[in-house]
Order: C-alpha cells, then sequence, then structure tokens
C-alpha cells in the first residue's frame, strides 16, 4: 500500500488514542482549593491575558505565586497568552482574572482539550512523521511501523491528554532541531533547540548532545568550523534575546524568570517538584 | 521449514487486528450513552422482576418491550449473572439507576459479545478465496475483509450507541459462513434464533428462505442451472421446517398460550411511529418527503396552493410523530410493505432460476436487506449495515463490487454522523471515518490493481466531502443555525440517499447481468 496513506492512517489513528485519552479526566478535576496542573495551565493563561509581562514572574496582588506561579521559561507563557486570547473570544470567564480560579465546565475541558491536540498537530506529529521518513534507516514498511511506534507512545499520551500538560511542544521543537541536525541545516537545528529550551527547562536534558555535536562538528572543519561556531553563537543568542525580550528591561526581571525556572530554594522533594519529576521521566 | 513458518504465521495478524480493535473500543467504553444504558437495564429488570405474562404489558419505563420473546429470554438468562452484580439493578421502579457493578456487568457482556464476533469475522476471513502467488500481508484479500470487518466505522459508530447490537453482527456473519461452507441445516438454525431475537431479519428472511429452499430441497439442477422439480426432498423440507417451527415455538410458544400475541405483535411492530423517524435515514422515503416538500413550497409561491392549508409540522422536526405529506399521497404502511416486496422479487426470482452458491446468495441477501432498507417503515439508518457488511465480502473478490462498496459504505457511513452530537464527540468520528474511508480506497484499488470508481462516483463522493465540511464546521457558524436548524440534517439525508439508491441500482443491475451472461452461456 501506498506509503503516503499508511502514514495518514497512523497518524489518524494516533489522533484517535489521543482524543480519547482526553475526554476522561484529568488530574485535579473537583479538588479544591489547588486543583490539579490542568487548572495551572488555565491559571497561567488567566494571568499572563490580563497582567503586563513584567509582573507574570513576581509576586505581587494580582499575581500570588503561591498559586500556581509560573515556573517554567517564557515560551510557554507566551502559549498561554495565545491560548487565553482564543478563551476570551469564546468565553471570558474562562479567564477573567481572580474569578475564574477553579473553574471547571464541559465546554472548557473541550477547549483545553483542543488546544493540547492543535499544539500536537502543529509542532509534534509532523516532526515524527518527517523524522520517521527521512531520518530512519529501512524499508518503507520499517519506516511506518517505528511511525506507528512513535505516535502511540502511552507516556507521552497520558501526560499530555490525561494529566494535562503540554510536553508535546518542547519534545516537538527538539525533534525539529534532531531533524535539522540530520539533514545539515545546523542553524536552523540550534534555533529549534533553543525554542524548545525556552518552553521547558526540562530540555537541558538534551542540551550536552547537542552542544558537544555542533562543537565537534565545528571542530572537525578546521577555519571553516569557526565561521559555523560564530553562526551557531549568533543564532543562539539571538533566539534567547528574542524570547527573553520582555525580560531585558530591567536586571531584576531575567533574575526572578531565573530564579521560578530553577527552585533551588525549595526542597528537593516538595509535591509540585515531584510530579514535574516524574513527567520529566516520562518524557526524557 | 519456511514452508511451515509461512503457514504458521499466516493468520498471526489476525488476533493484532482484533486486539487493536478491542482495545480501541475500550477507551471508548467510558462514554456510555445513557439512554442505551438505561433500556438494557430496564429489560433485565422487566424479565427478571415480573412474571412471564406481564413482559409485553409493562410501561412503567419509556422503553417498553419491543424485540421478540427469545431476547426476552435472553435477557432473562443475563439478569441471573447480574443478581450475583447487583440485585438493585433488577428492580423495575429503579429507573436510570446507575452503579459501579451495573456498569461493570455491562461492560462484561459487551466484552464477551464482541468475542463472539471476532470469531465469526475470523471464519468469514477463511473463506475468501486467496489469489496463486506469495503476497505481502498487508495486500490479501483476507486481510484487507478483516479490517473492513473488525474496523468498520459504522459498527464501532453504532457499538458506541447501541450496545446490543453486537448479536446482529455476530449471527450475519456466522450465517455467510455457513452458507459458504455448505451447512444448511446450522444455517437454518442460526437464522431461525436470530430472527427470534431481532424481528429486523424479516427483511433478509425471504432471500434465506427462498435460497434454503431452492439449494437444499432439490437436490439437482438441469444442465442450465435451472429447477429440476423431481429432484425435490420433501424430507429435506421437512427437516428444515421443523428446525424453524422449533424456534420459533420455543420462542413465541409461551405467549401464544397466554394470547398474548396481538400484544406482542404490537410492540414489535409499532406502526404508529411515522414514516420517519426524527433524522430521515437516507433511503427513497426521505427523497419522496424532498419533492413533497419542494413541490408544497413551488405551489405556496405559484398561488396553486393556500398555505394555510398545507400541515404545520416539520418533519425533520426533532420528534418523532406521524405526519400527513401534503402535495403527494400520504404513504401508509402497507405501501412500504408493497414497495418492499416489490423490490425484493426481481432478486428472489434470480436466486430461485439460478442460485449460484454462496456468491449468489449473499448477493441476494444484501439486495433484500438494501431494498427493505429504500422502502421500509421507519427505518433506521443503521440498518444499513445490515448491507455493507454483506457487500465487504463481495468487495474483496470482484472490481465491480469494489466500487458499489465504496459508494455504499462511505455514503451509509456518512449518514451514520447524526448519530453523534455532541463537539466532544465530532474529532472521533472524523478521523475514525477518514481512517477508514482512506483504508478501504486504497487497499481495494491495491487489491484490484487499478482504479475503482467511476470518474462520476468520485465526482459525488468528493461533493459529500463539501456537504460535510458544510454540516459539520460551516453551518454551525452561520446566521441560519436558528430559523432553520434543521437543515444539515436533511442536506446529508438526502444526499446520502442519492448514493444509496444509485447503489441500489446498481447491484441490481449487476445482477440481472450476471443473470444474462448465464442465458447466453
Amino acid at each position: 500500500m501506498h506509503t503516503c496513506s499508511l502514514v495518514s492512517i497512523c497518524v489518524l489513528l494516533g489522533l484517535v488514542v489521543r482524543w480519547g485519552v482526553s475526554l476522561n479526566s484529568y488530574s485535579g478535576a473537583g479538588k479544591p482549593p489547588m486543583f490539579g496542573d490542568y487548572e495551572a495551565q488555565r491559571h497561567w493563561q488567566e494571568v499572563t491575558y490580563n497582567l503586563p509581562p513584567q509582573e507574570w514572574y513576581f509576586n505581587t496582588t494580582e499575581n500570588d505565586l503561591n498559586y500556581w506561579g509560573l515556573d517554567y521559561p517564557p515560551l510557554t507563557a507566551y502559549h498561554s497568552l495565545i491560548c487565553a486570547y482564543v478563551a476570551n473570544s469564546i468565553n471570558p470567564e474562562w479567564v477573567e482574572l481572580h474569578k475564574s480560579r477553579g473553574y471547571e465546565s464541559p465546554m472548557h475541558k473541550l477547549f483545553m482539550r483542543a488546544t493540547v491536540l492543535v499544539a500536537d498537530l502543529m509542532i509534534f506529529i509532523p516532526a515524527v512523521v518527517l523524522y520517521c521518513l527521512y531520518l530512519t534507516d529501512g524499508s518503507s514498511k520499517k519506516k511506518v511501523s517505528t511511525l506507528f511506534c512513535f505516535l502511540l507512545y502511552p507516556g507521552l499520551i497520558l501526560i499530555d491528554y490525561g494529566h494535562f500538560q503540554y510536553n508535546g511542544v518542547s519534545l516537538g521543537f527538539t525533534l525539529w532541531g534532531v531533524l535539522a541536525l540530520g539533514l545539515g541545516w545546523d542553524a536552523l537545528g540550534s534555533v529549534a533547540f533553543c525554542l524548545a529550551l525556552n518552553y521547558k527547562q526540562m530540555e537541558l536534558y538534551h542540551a550536552l548532545p547537542f552542544f558537544c555535536y555542533l562543537l565537534g562538528k565545528s571542530v572537525k572543519l578546521g577555519l571553516m568550523g569557526l565561521f559555523l561556531l560564530m553562526r551557531i553563537a549568533s543564532t543562539v543568542l539571538v533566539t534567547f534575546a528574542l524570547c527573553w525580550l520582555p525580560f531585558l528591561s530591567g536586571s531584576g526581571y531575567a533574575m526572578q524568570v531565573v530564579r521560578r525556572i530553577f527552585p533551588v530554594a525549595r526542597g528537593l522533594f516538595e509535591v509540585q517538584c515531584l510530579t514535574s519529576s516524574l513527567s520529566f521521566l516520562w518524557c526524557a | 521449514y519456511v514452508t511451515v513458518m509461512a503457514a504458521a504465521d499466516s493468520w498471526s495478524w489476525f488476533p493484532a487486528l482484533a486486539l487493536g480493535v478491542s482495545l480501541l473500543k475500550c477507551l471508548f467504553i467510558n462514554a456510555y450513552h445513557s439512554t442505551d444504558f438505561e433500556v438494557h437495564r430496564n429489560w433485565l429488570a422487566i424479565t427478571h422482576s415480573l412474571p412471564v405474562s406481564r413482559w409485553y404489558h409493562e410501561n412503567s419505563s419509556a422503553w417498553t418491550l419491543d424485540y421478540p420473546p427469545l431476547f426476552a429470554w435472553l435477557e432473562l438468562g443475563l439478569a441471573r449473572a447480574a443478581q450475583h452484580f447487583d440485585s438493585n439493578m433488577l428492580r423495575v421502579e429503579n429507573l436510570n439507576y446507575v452503579s459501579q457493578n451495573t456498569l461493570l456487568f455491562q461492560r462484561l457482556s459487551v466484552v464477551f459479545t464482541d468475542l463472539l464476533f471476532i470469531y465469526a469475522a475470523r471464519e468469514c476471513c477463511r473463506c475468501v478465496q486467496e489469489p496463486k502467488g506469495p503476497r505481502d500481508v498487508l495486500s490479501r484479500p483476507s486481510f484487507v475483509l478483516a479490517v473492513l470487518l473488525l474496523w468498520n466505522f459504522g459498527l464501532l459508530i453504532v457499538d458506541r450507541i447501541f450496545k446490543n447490537n453486537h448479536l446482529k453482527k455476530t449471527f450475519t456473519s456466522c450465517v455467510c459462513v455457513c452458507v459458504r461452507q455448505h451447512k444448511h441445516l446450522q444455517g437454518a438454525l442460526l437464522f431461525s434464533v436470530l430472527l427470534n431475537l431481532k424481528h429486523i431479519y424479516l427483511y433478509v428472511a425471504p432471500a434465506y428462505g427462498v435460497y434454503l429452499l431452492r439449494s437444499y430441497c432439490f437436490t439437482q439442477d438441469h444442465s442450465g442451472g435451472s429447477v429440476s422439480w423431481r429432484s425435490f426432498r420433501p424430507l429435506r423440507l421437512l427437516a428444515l421446517g421443523s428446525i424453524v417451527a422449533s424456534v420459533c415455538a420455543l420462542s413465541f410458544g409461551p405467549f401464544i398460550a397466554m394470547g398474548q400475541l396481538p400484544q406482542v405483535l404490537s410492540r414489535l411492530f409499532p406502526f404508529k411511529r411515522g414514516l420517519c423517524h426524527a433524522y430521515w435515514a437516507p433511503n427513497a422515503w426521505a427523497l419522496y418527503n424532498v419533492l413533497d416538500k419542494s413541490l408544497a413550497l413551488l405551489g405556496v409561491r405559484l398561488k396553486l396552493l393556500e398555505e394555510a392549508e398545507l400541515p404545520r409540522a416539520s418533519m425533520t422536526g426533532g420528534l418523532v410523530q406521524e405526519f400527513q405529506h401534503s402535495v403527494l399521497p400520504s404513504v401508509t404502511p402497507s405501501v412500504t410493505l408493497v414497495c418492499t416486496l416489490l423490490s425484493i422479487l426481481p432478486a428472489l426470482a434470480s436466486i430461485w432460476r439460478r442460485p449460484r452458491g454462496a456468491r449468489g446468495f449473499l448477493r441476494c441477501l444484501l439486495l433484500c436487506a438494501l431494498g427493505s432498507f429504500m422502502f421500509g417503515w421507519h427505518v433506521h439508518e443503521k440498518a444499513v449495515l445490515l448491507a455493507i457488511l454483506p457487500l465487504s465480502f463481495l468487495a474483496v473478490e470482484s472490481r465491480e463490487d469494489a466500487g458499489i462498496f465504496l459508494v455504499l459504505t462511505t455514503t451509509g457511513h456518512y449518514s451514520l454522523f447524526p448519530l453523534l452530537f455532541t463537539p466532544a464527540e465530532l474529532p472521533i468520528k472524523v478521523f475514525l471515518m477518514l481512517m477508514f474511508t482512506i483504508y478501504s480506497f486504497t487497499a481495494l484499488r491495491k487489491l484490484h490493481s487499478g482504479p475503482v470508481l467511476r470518474p462520476l462516483e468520485s465526482a459525488y463522493l468528493l461533493g459529500l466531502g463539501v456537504v460535510a465540511l458544510a454540516c459539520e464546521a460551516a453551518f454551525p457558524l452561520s446566521p441560519w443555525r436558528h430559523k432553520l436548524p434543521f437543515l444539515p440534517l436533511l442536506a446529508t439525508s438526502v444526499y446520502c440517499s442519492v448514493g444509496v439508491c444509485y447503489s441500489f441500482l446498481r447491484l441490481y443491475a449487476s445482477l440481472l447481468r450476471q443473470e444474462e451472461k448465464h442465458k447466453q452461456l
């Protein structure tokens, strides 16, 4: 059978399974006062929509960091902002400042699940399809089998569509990075990985291999390698700068963001840390 | 060693397919549709708690017992098992009773009946003729048939809603298998059991009856294939008759003894329900209704009719009710019966004159099912599956049937879309439908090495895609959704009936053409 149709069938099956899982409950459903990760994501939409970027990571009267304060890098915040705009156009009650805490309804659940599916469709799934078709060896049947296994990996499906998170985005960006490096496009690969890193700091686990590969490649090429290194370094700096732009206007902002992302002030095993660590394990 | 290995794992893909679809169904098992759950629970309660004489008189719940008595006996047996799970569900007064154990029991019964269907599907696949030469698994006819049966979109959707659907497809497949293997007596037994479980099989009973009579009771044919009256074996007729009669006696016996037969029949055939149900099944009557409505509108426009004289009720008003047609003559149950009989008569005649073995029978069965779907009274759109399943069998073996299959299946499956109407289910039905459609098109194309559809048919199916987009995506966002809320249902129903009618005519044409070919030989 035509590879194209087999690939589309695999993707559709992956989507059906994802949506099937998402019809079930999310973590923290109906459990005040803190609820769970679903409420955290909704709260971040509320915060990013109603407050200016400089206040997102600070403990102010409008933004209580003890109630699911933002603890992911800025790209997550921008993603939440985009979702919040859509949410507001459908039903402003979903992102009303303070009043929407603990908001739960079937339509809202549908909306939130849809955001995960859309993010997956735009970032993760195309990366997986291209990776399996172009960077794996073997017959087309083998490639399709790899794609099938990849798309039905239960860990990611359960965390993203059950528990409720957006790991597909960061993993997708990393995969785009791998894809680009595999095809020889080093600068683009670095951009992709920087975006992944700026989405979830968890991607630091994957940072060393990227760094070592690019450094090694540059060293091997001698003088051309030096130019390559300069190019990569500048793209990385520019990407980071663009992502952190709102927080570069004063030195205090950037440090506060770093303090939120790497909470070394907290204990090693705090409840939130534990659940995040579990998801790290699944996704890494 | 290699051939042994090849033979040993030649069917290893079947368990994988079966397990895959079962797991997929388990994933969706949580979101039960409560009305069907309640219907089933009510029937368990009625058969368990009430004496037999009250079964068909009980109407404290809206979901009265409207299947034949053998089904009621089956429910009684199930109720015995259900007692151990949760005896509270067996109290008739507990309307809408739900508990963990009740859910568990219902789910287990669903899983069990699914196993029966998987077994039946496997037997069906074994009967498929394999072409010579080594072939890669994915392009074998038996593999394609297995996917078309197990992963049938219509079955997945209807299973999600109507849980007592399993028996239907299981027995249909078993009957097909028996016919294929020439086990006529077992087939007769199975079919009478089936008929007494769900009277919807009355539609296809003539086909099976004529076939059995012709193939089993007349042991020899003349050289041209026509009937040889001298080879009639009365003993075989007696055997068949006694099997059917005994099953019916087992089922209806107690009720006839109590003189309740009219009450039972009135429950089984509720003619008060109206020609079409709330959403018109895509059959001939949908086209008739549309013609009537357009003529009425035209008449009002051209001042030939008074608007006040027209009945106000809207036919797709979402309610089940009787209504009158305004311009064309109203249709009564007897008219539908006559039309149905007329539509299936040529098929029966052809199978009488020249039974062409299992394949001929399947084609006749299919035509009877489709004929009754087209002209029946108060037809539900899921009845189209009765025609689609046998057609899958024919589609993997003949190119022409494959073309008809694609048209009928895609239209029939799309007409099931309105059954799942909540926004949460939209992705499921779209993804599953796309999956099944892509698979059936590409697999059948590969199997018959070349395009299977005619250009007109491809254009029609593309148009179906446009209608789908319009109804699911564009209409809910358009300004007309409040003024004409049932327009998408109407559009779906009418567009699909065109496709179904076309498939019906083409199937008949292929049947008659085979007759002609035979005559010339």
